[in-house]
């Protein structure tokens, strides 16, 4: 530790919400990654956000090109990225004047004298310098020339160009912001020697840089504290730092390798889906095929093909691209084969937002198709467990022969959070319904008695020869049918199949109460923030209160009338403008709903629920 | 994969047991049983052989032959396809489709699917007209063309397939009259020995909403004189008696007599298919008089899924990850104690 001691005056604090903010080029995503790395190796508990432009290379200074990264570290439970910032390191004006609602009044404010020029000022649209007018006297701010400084720091070392001088000063901020939670630089200096190998001028610059940042603020008199933050409580094991879209890619991989089959995704580019494609592509070592089609369609009509063909077949997408989707996940659902639709779902409608979150595509996924066509839609919660359900959805797919919808968001999927480490040993089996040889009257829709799936012969196998398509099948057959009769049959039975997965999904649980005044109902990617809402006022008092987060939206829990009419008040929470709310009206239309609605494209923030559900108690 | 195809098939062992349904005279009927009479002599496996349609009246084929087979979505089939042979490289997989499925809702999969080369069959049923939907101007219909939805004729000008398709880079495209069931059974089997994408395109005759479109061309009265039949290697000749050539004057294409101007059978042009530059190919293909039938581009190039498959045995070799374990505990892990 750079400033052991030091630790004895340090003030003690649960936690606390960091945001790096910059522009573009300033490296303030790199600089959040590895202060929450370091902090979650050091054993704190972190959750993370990462806030870019939509675009590449938005205008130096501008507002809108202003890239920020917040971290939230805890020796507590921490479940979201935080609302409100208890410490912002500006590099810019920009990223000041963008940034500066989310600071706690009283709170510091680190910034980069050096980047308040005249021409930045402008671009940020400020009338006056607010390090001068005074505009700042609500907070503890921390001025530092960072880029002279940074400057001076590398005059010494030789084949340095000015660009790359200039990039090394979020390093210095990072050092100082080292310094002030206590934390020791060793494995950002390791990640330079990994990452700038081969390159010994640019680790030294970075590491020197680093720690002039570290000593020049443990020499600062300006910055008031050192703060400590120890180590969580949580389940020992191995863990690791995952982003929602990389854990999606992993449960797909482990999924592939537990059911011995190989895994296919068809895609299209798309935003925030594409990291999926970024992520599978890389493990051909694998045996993980991946088509990066011409269209969204084909992404998934080829998915289809590879599952016709024996593959666990996947495709991934964000709103638009379901649309898309819609009469492809129809004939999947029609021809009863397996396939994983992954709907990273981001503002709507239309193009909408593509860089905010939202969750306003649920009824899209339950209903977005001609003709009756029900599927399963289940949905992931945090970063982290974007890995099980990414799992759980390939399971279904494979147990069901019916398509899947995995629903999760771009606050999940860009967000990260530990993970403790699944091994695939630990995982539960998957069983499929191939085929292996040629059987004594065989029909291509035999199905299981239980589950009633449909069972599934694979081209290459001598015997079982037999045509699926999009027309109305004959029950057993699988031949075309316009009978009247068989349609009728075909299409509840068909929704009965999804029915029955109920016998196959756990029951719903409650959390901190499982009876009372009020019910908070939530799905999907507002985990984090409702269950830090209702924990906070459980905390404070307020045990009438219950939480059920939902996982599974089709087909809801068995027990999920019995566990919501415990309550005598339900609010549902949701980024849209109610549409779970409507899902659970049409299985339980007595039951009396309240709503709790944002559409802002942001996450809910922890206040705002804590004053709903407090008045919805009063 | 096994040698049951040594057991030789009869076009019999690919019937399936659906009635088939297309209008009587339809051209429909020659291509199946083609295709069926095709089938023994391929080499191929029964087991290993996947017909994927889309939608039209052509792409009620698969549920017609006794073998895998999926009737998909209007215009998709080459995706399908794609996923289907990307998910098992053994399988001899076919696209069925027409020209409404093809070169309007699905134009953009068809592209593509030529572009990236990989190792499939795709046979084009070109009637030049909506037949399913009962009568609508497709993107192959003439300008002018009276249809129901074009009463007064057709304004919009039409593709020419084979113009599209080897714009598009397609490696073997060969064209086939409707009627010629010998040539196009032998076109067939050349179509699945080509390793890349192959594209079939049948003038079929639709005898309900566009008969006679191909009559001046195909008819058996006129064929000879009308149609030549090209073939790699031979020189192009054509006519009942045999006595017109096609030469290369200056960038055009002409029509010569043998015997006459002291032209002889030497002068006549050789069909090179196997050339890669597409010239003289596209002006095979836009040639009005004669028509040119047979394979009329054939050039060998590695196809997408060998590609694929060499990549993948590459990063194979030199995994550092085997299991996904090994991957999910590299790298930055810490312990909690």
């Amino acid at each position: 530790m750079a400033n052991t001691e030091l630790n004895d005056q340090a003030e003690v604090l649960e936690a606390v919400v960091i945001r790096f903010v910059g522009d573009s080029g300033d490296g303030m995503q790199l600089t959040g990654t590895q202060f929450s790395d370091t902090s979650a190796m050091f054993g704190n508990d972190i959750a993370t956000f990462p806030n870019y432009p939509a675009e590449i290379r938005a205008p130096q200074g501008s507002l809108y090109g202003v890239s920020g990264f917040q971290v939230h570290i805890g020796s507590v439970e921490i479940s979201t990225p935080g609302d409100e910032v208890d410490l912002l390191v500006a590099m810019n004006p920009a990223g000041l004047k963008t940034n500066l609602h989310a600071v706690k009044p009283g709170h510091t404010i680190i910034v980069d004298t050096d980047a308040f020029t005249k021409k930045n000022l402008e671009k940020a649209h400020y009338e006056s310098n607010p390090l001068e007018d005074g505009s700042l006297a609500n907070f503890r701010v921390v001025e530092v020339e960072m880029t002279t400084l940074t400057r001076e720091a590398l005059k010494d070392i030789e084949g340095l160009d000015n660009k790359t001088i200039t990039r090394t000063k979020n390093m210095f901020a990072l050092g100082m912001v080292y310094w002030m939670y206590d934390r020791s630089p060793e494995h950002t200096i390791a990640f330079f020697e990994k990452k700038f190998k081969g390159a010994p001028h640019i680790i030294e610059a970075n590491t020197k840089v680093l720690n002039t940042g570290l000593y020049f603020a443990e020499t600062l008199e300006l910055i008031p504290n050192v703060y400590k933050i120890s180590p969580a409580k949580m389940a020992p094991g191995k863990y690791r730092i995952v982003m929602g879209n990389t854990a999606t890619a992993w449960g797909f991989l482990a999924a592939a390798e537990k059911s011995g089959l190989e895994l296919f995704l068809g895609s299209y580019p798309i935003t925030p889906a594409s990291d999926i494609l970024h992520e599978l592509v890389k493990h051909k070592h694998f045996g993980v095929k991946t088509l990066q089609a011409e269209d969204e369609i084909a992404g998934i009509t080829s998915a289809i093909g590879a599952a016709f063909a024996g593959d666990l077949a996947l495709t991934t997408t964000s709103g638009p691209g379901l649309a898309l989707k819609g009469e492809a996940i129809g004939l999947a659902m029609m021809i009863e084969l397996p396939l994983v639709i992954v709907n990273v779902q981001r503002g709507g409608p239309s193009t909408g937002l593509p860089t905010k979150t939202e969750q306003s595509d649920l009824l899209q996924a339950m209903y977005g198709r001609n003709g009756e066509s029900p599927v399963i839609v289940i949905a992931a919660s945090t970063p982290a467990n974007c890995f099980n359900y990414a799992y759980q959805a390939a399971k279904l797919t494979l147990e069901h022969m019916t398509p899947v919808i995995l629903l999760t968001d771009g606050y999940i999927a860009n967000g990260s959070a530990p993970w403790k480490i699944r091994s695939v040993d630990e995982m539960p089996e998957i069983k499929n319904h191939i085929i292996k040889s040629a059987q004594e009257n065989w029909h291509p829709y035999d199905r299981d008695a239980d589950s009633l799936a449909r069972n599934w012969a694979i081209p290459g196998t001598a015997g079982l020869e037999h045509r699926v398509g999009g027309l109305e099948k004959d029950r057993i057959s699988g031949n075309v049918s316009y009978v009247p009769e068989n349609h009728e049959y075909m299409t509840k039975i068909r929704a009965e199949k999804i029915k029955r997965v109920q016998n196959y999904i756990p029951e719903q649980t409650t959390e901190f109460a499982s009876s009372g005044d009020l019910l908070v109902v939530g799905w999907g990617g507002t985990y984090g923030s409702l269950h830090s809402a209702v924990k906070h006022l459980n905390e404070e008092g307020y045990k009438n209160i219950g939480y059920a987060h939902f996982h599974y939206i089709n087909p809801l829990p068995k027990n999920t009338e019995s566990v919501l009419r415990q309550f005598k008040k339900i609010v549902v929470c949701e980024l849209n403008g109610g549409q779970f709310s409507k899902v659970l009206k049409m299985n339980f239309d007595d039951l009396d709903l309240s709503q709790f609605n944002k559409i802002q494209g942001l996450p809910f923030g922890n206040s705002e629920l804590m004053e709903k559900f407090k008045q919805l108690v009063k | 994969m096994e040698t049951t195809a040594e057991k030789k098939y009869t076009y019999k062992d690919f019937e399936s047991n659906q009635e088939v349904r297309w209008c009587p005279g339809c051209d429909d009927y020659v291509i199946l049983r083609s295709m069926q009479k095709a089938l023994p002599e391929m080499g191929v496996d029964k087991k290993d052989v996947v017909f994927i349609s889309g939608i039209g009246c052509s792409s009620r084929f698969p549920y017609y032959m006794d073998t895998y087979g999926m009737h998909s979505i209007h215009g998709r089939a080459p995706a399908i396809a794609t996923g289907v042979k990307l998910a098992n490289n053994d399988l001899s997989v076919w696209v069925i489709t027409g020209d409404g499925d093809s070169m309007a809702i699905g134009g953009n999969h068809f592209i593509h699917v030529l572009r990236r080369n990989i190792d499939l069959n795709i046979i084009l049923f070109n009637n030049e007209i909506y037949g399913l939907t009962k009568g609508q101007f497709s993107p192959t219909s003439l300008v002018g063309q009276k249809t129901k939805s074009s009463p007064f004729g057709n304004t919009q000008p039409p593709f020419l397939p084979g113009e599209l398709a080897i714009g598009a880079q397609a490696r073997f495209f060969a064209r086939i009259g409707g009627n010629t069931p010998k040539e196009m059974t032998q076109i067939f089997i050349d179509a699945e020995k080509f390793k890349g994408t192959s594209l079939v395109e049948v003038l079929q005759n639709c005898p309900i909403f566009n008969d006679g479109a191909y009559a001046e061309f195909t008819d058996k009265l006129v064929r000879e004189d009308k149609q030549v039949y090209v073939e790699h290697g031979k020189p192009m000749i054509f006519g009942k008696s045999r006595d017109k050539g096609l030469m290369l004057k200056g960038l055009k294409l002409e029509v010569v007599t043998i015997g006459e101007n002291g032209i002889s059978e030497a002068d006549i042009l050789v069909h090179d298919a196997n050339d890669a530059d597409p010239t003289l190919h596209q002006m095979l293909v836009r040639l009005k008089y004669p028509l040119v039938t047979g394979i009329i581009r054939s050039v060998h190039d590695k196809t997408f899924d060998e590609r694929e498959i060499e990549m993948m045995n590459k990063v194979k070799a030199s995994a550092v990850f085997h299991k996904t374990d090994d991957l999910f505990f590299s790298g930055d892990t810490y312990e909690v104690h």
